[in-house]
Formats: C-alpha cells, sequence, structure tokens
C-alpha cells in the first residue's frame, strides 16, 4: 500500500517538475512547481515526518508561491515564444554547454553521494520514527543538539536580506 | 457478509460521508439563515415561499443554477478557469478533515472498538488547517487572472493581499493556544479544556486567551472574505470581484466555499477556545449536539456583524492587519509565553 503510494507520488513530483520547464505559459509553470511541491509533501508524509509534510505545504506551496504568483501576475508576462532561429542558433551552443556541465556535475555528486551511504534501503532507526513528534523536533532544535545559535544567525540573515531588499526597491524622495 | 471491507472501515467511510454531507446541508442552512436574518434586520420578512418559512429556497437556488448557462470569456484560460473554483471548494471541505466534533462511539455497539467523531486525528492538526487555508487562496487568485477581466483581477489581487496579511495574525494565535495546550492535535486541545474553576466557570481556552479569541475572529472573518472585510466582492467597485466572470454551477462552488469556509473557521474556534463539544448535561454520546450550539453561534454572530457593519477601506483594512493586528497577536503570543514559562 505504501509502496503504491510512493511510486504515485514519485511519478507525480517527477512529471510536474519536467511539466514546469516545458511550459510555455509561466502561470502553468507555477501551477505545476505548486503540484509538484505537493507530492513532495506526500512522500514526507510516507517517511513519518508530517511535520515537514506540513511546513512543505505552509512554507513552500503557500507562502513562497504565493509570492511567485503575485510577480507572475503583476509584470502580466506573455507566454514564452520559441526565439527564432538566428538568436537560437547563436545561443544554444553555449547554453547547451553550460546545461552540459552542470548535469554531469549533478550527477556525479548523485553517485558520490549514494557510494558514500551505499544503494539498498535504509536502516530504519527506531527513533526516527517518533521524529515526527513537533516536541522532539523542537527540543532537538533548541535544547540538546544546542542549534539554537545557528537557527538564530539564520533568521538575523534573512532580516538582512529583507531590510536590504526594501532598501534598494524603495524610491528615494 | 464475507465481501464487505470490514466494519471500522465501512464506519469511517460513513463518517467522511458523514461530514461532506453536513457540511453542504450547512452551508444551504447558512444561505437561508442569512437571507432572513438580513431580512428581518432591514424589516422585511425574507425568502418565505418555497417550504416553511422559506428553509428549501437555497435548494431552489441550486436548481436554478445548474440549469444555468455555463459562460466562459473568450480570452480566459481555459484550463486554469475550470479548475480554480474546485480548488476553492475542495479546500474549503479539505480543512475540517482534522476537526473532532464529539468524544468516541460505537454505534451503539455495533462495533467492537469505539471510533473518534472526526475524519483523522493527526498529531500536526492546527497546522494542517492552516496549510489547507493557505491553498484556498490559489482558487481566488487563478479565479481572478485566468478570468482575463479587469474587475476579476482587481479582486482576485485584493483578495488575496488580504488573506495573506491576515494569516500571520491568525497563524500568531493559533500559535498562543498551542502553547497553552502544548499539543497540535485538535482533540488533545479540547481535552485540555475539561472541568472547570470554582466549579462554574468553564475551563475553556477562551478565557485564558480573550485577547487571542479577538484576534482569530478578526483574522478569521478577513480571510473568509466576508463583510466588514468583503473588499474582494466590493460591488460598487468590481462588480463581484473575482468571480464576476463565473456562472452557473462554477459561481455555486465559489458560493459554497465560501460558506463552507466560515464554518471551518467556526468549527475551529470552537474547538480552540470554546471547549469543542465539552458541556453541561448532556449525556456522552450526545456530546456533539454542544458542539453544533456553539458553532451555530458563532456563524449567527457573523452574519450578524456583515448587516450591521459598513466595509472598510481597503488601505484602512491593510494597515488594520500589519499595524495593530500582528502587533497585537505577537504581543499576546509573548504574554502566552511569559504566563506559560511561570505556570511551569
Amino acid at each position: 500500500m505504501e509502496v503504491i503510494a510512493f511510486y504515485i507520488f514519485a511519478l507525480l513530483a517527477i512529471v510536474t517538475s519536467l511539466l514546469v520547464v516545458g511550459q510555455r505559459n509561466p502561470m502553468h509553470s507555477v501551477m505545476l512547481l505548486i503540484a509538484s511541491f505537493g507530492a513532495l509533501a506526500g512522500l514526507y508524509v510516507l517517511l513519518d515526518a508530517p511535520f515537514t509534510a506540513v511546513t512543505q505545504i505552509i512554507i513552500y506551496a503557500g507562502a513562497i508561491m504565493v509570492l511567485f504568483l503575485f510577480v507572475v501576475m503583476l509584470l502580466n508576462l506573455p507566454r514564452e515564444e520559441p526565439a527564432p532561429p538566428a538568436i537560437a542558433g547563436r545561443a544554444r551552443p553555449a547554453g547547451l554547454k553550460i546545461a552540459a556541465v552542470l548535469s554531469l556535475l549533478l550527477a556525479a555528486e548523485l553517485v558520490w553521494a549514494l557510494s558514500r551511504i551505499g544503494l539498498g534501503w535504509f536502516a530504519q532507526d527506531p527513533a526516527a520514527a517518533s521524529v515526527s513528534s513537533v516536541t522532539r523536533i523542537g527540543s532537538r532544535l533548541f535544547a540538546q543538539d544546542g542549534y539554537a545559535f545557528a537557527f538564530e544567525a539564520t533568521s538575523i540573515l534573512i532580516l538582512v536580506a529583507m531590510i536590504g531588499a526594501v532598501v534598494l526597491a524603495r524610491k528615494e524622495h | 457478509m464475507g465481501w464487505l471491507p470490514p466494519a471500522p472501515v465501512v464506519a469511517h467511510l460513513g463518517l467522511i460521508f458523514v461530514i461532506f454531507n453536513m457540511l453542504v446541508l450547512s452551508a444551504a442552512f447558512m444561505v437561508w439563515l442569512e437571507r432572513k436574518v438580513c431580512a428581518y434586520i432591514q424589516d422585511r420578512v425574507g425568502p418565505n415561499r418555497v417550504g416553511f418559512e422559506g428553509v428549501l429556497q437555497p435548494f431552489a437556488d441550486v436548481i436554478k443554477l445548474m440549469f444555468k448557462e455555463q459562460l466562459r470569456p473568450k480570452a480566459a484560460d481555459t484550463l486554469l478557469f475550470a479548475i480554480a473554483p474546485v480548488i476553492s471548494a475542495a479546500a474549503a471541505f479539505a480543512a475540517f478533515a482534522v476537526v473532532p466534533f464529539g468524544t468516541e462511539t460505537t454505534l451503539f455497539g455495533l462495533l467492537d472498538e469505539p471510533i473518534p467523531l472526526q475524519i483523522t486525528d493527526v498529531n500536526v492538526a492546527v497546522l494542517v488547517i492552516f496549510a489547507i487555508t493557505s491553498m484556498g487562496v490559489y482558487g481566488i487568485v487563478l479565479a481572478g487572472w485566468s478570468s482575463n477581466s479587469k474587475y476579476s483581477l482587481l479582486g482576485g489581487l485584493r483578495s488575496s493581499a488580504q488573506m495573506i496579511s491576515y494569516e500571520l495574525a491568525y497563524g500568531l494565535a493559533l500559535a498562543a493556544v498551542i502553547m497553552l495546550a502544548g499539543s497540535l492535535s485538535l482533540r488533545e486541545i479540547v481535552m485540555n479544556q475539561a472541568g472547570t474553576w470554582w466549579g462554574f466557570i468553564p475551563k475553556w481556552y477562551l478565557f485564558l486567551q480573550p485577547a487571542g479569541f479577538l484576534i482569530y475572529m478578526i483574522a478569521g472573518v478577513a480571510e473568509t472574505n466576508r463583510a466588514p472585510f468583503d473588499f474582494p466582492e466590493a460591488e460598487q467597485e468590481l462588480v463581484a470581484g473575482y468571480h464576476t466572470e463565473y456562472s452557473s454551477m462554477s459561481f455555486a462552488l465559489f458560493f459554497l466555499a465560501e460558506y463552507v469556509n466560515m464554518v471551518t473557521v467556526s468549527a475551529v474556534a470552537t474547538s480552540l477556545y470554546l471547549g469543542g463539544w465539552l458541556g453541561p448535561f448532556l449525556p456522552d454520546w450526545l456530546a456533539w449536539v454542544w458542539f453544533l450550539v456553539k458553532v451555530f453561534l458563532l456563524l449567527f454572530f457573523y452574519v450578524w456583524m456583515r448587516w450591521t457593519l459598513p466595509r472598510y477601506r481597503y488601505d484602512q483594512l491593510m494597515e488594520f492587519g500589519w499595524k495593530w493586528l500582528l502587533p497585537a497577536a505577537v504581543i499576546n503570543l509573548l504574554a502566552t509565553a511569559a504566563l506559560v514559562l511561570w505556570l511551569e
């Protein structure tokens, strides 16, 4: 049962992600990306991590994608037409090379990561299942392992970035 | 009877079926109540032809809507225009899945194991509700954008900006209750409110969180786009807002979503602040009656407010949300945190 659900969500995540890139209409891309995030959330649920699944939906599918949607709507982006052959001919070789290098890099990283942990089923850690409890995540994050400083530092970093964006975007009077 | 799935599964499917239909019926009831109350407030009689005192009016309306022509603007985005009302309605219904409305029951001994009166009791229920409400925004944004009409677009933009702004205060009000209860499960939050102080004041979180309740209700009204925060459909400015171009059943879906959302916000408020199904006098198996009574009172309050208060201005709404409601919610959260620490 869980295996079937896994394949459904995995297939959904892969297909929608591929379709995101393939769309001519940016609005459709945004919607497909939301669907892809939703499928990922489904995978998190199957991994016994409902808290991660719900935060995935709230933060990525909810908050961040709404911003994407606003930007696309307010800029009123037109459908992307295929580039005319003259431009496409010039742009293609460089773009292809960069894309090829990046994909090779990603594939190498994947192989390296998998060879480190080994293929096959991951061992089920009995403690891992209880990580789903929010209390445990909270105490691990803030008390036991002492990630509190890293956590607060990250939030200050984000705050600085936010203020920076506001200052840059503000019109001078 | 060997071909039937096991009894708990059947009972659970039955429960889902009942809750779904209850939500649809409550939306129909709310339409009737809204028209009746509004009529009395305006010194009219209201619908009184179809059925006793017009109770069947909503059903007549639905039948009428079914036979209306389904219109679609020529320049609309076909796919998104069709999906938008479905997203709205689905999100409205889905949120109710984690709301508990009664104690456990064996259906008078039919089942060996008691089942809780709730579709699913996930341990992150409050967050699930929050997540699903944030999905509901898409239905409105997409409806506004895909109609390819200026009224729809403006209505959709306003509505989504409003929902995003008020979601913050809404979430912070929820967080304060979660701190008090020490749990994210709605069932546990309700159970924590059992008992009384000095024998007569129920231990509802309403009394520990009066400011939180007020913030939750204000944000809830803004979230559901109801008066006095119903800018998306400010008819003088925007015709009918994001659903201007919708007709027939796709319009009905938006309408349904609005009312089901009201029911959900009231039901969650009942669970978080008003002790859910807990109440005196009634035996355990009738506890859900208390739940219905409390939800009904909140819903009546919604209607009462709509026909009493004038609409805000849009900039006032945004200013109120960010400059007053959000800081108030933050202060409430900090005060609650201090209280919880002090009590430990």
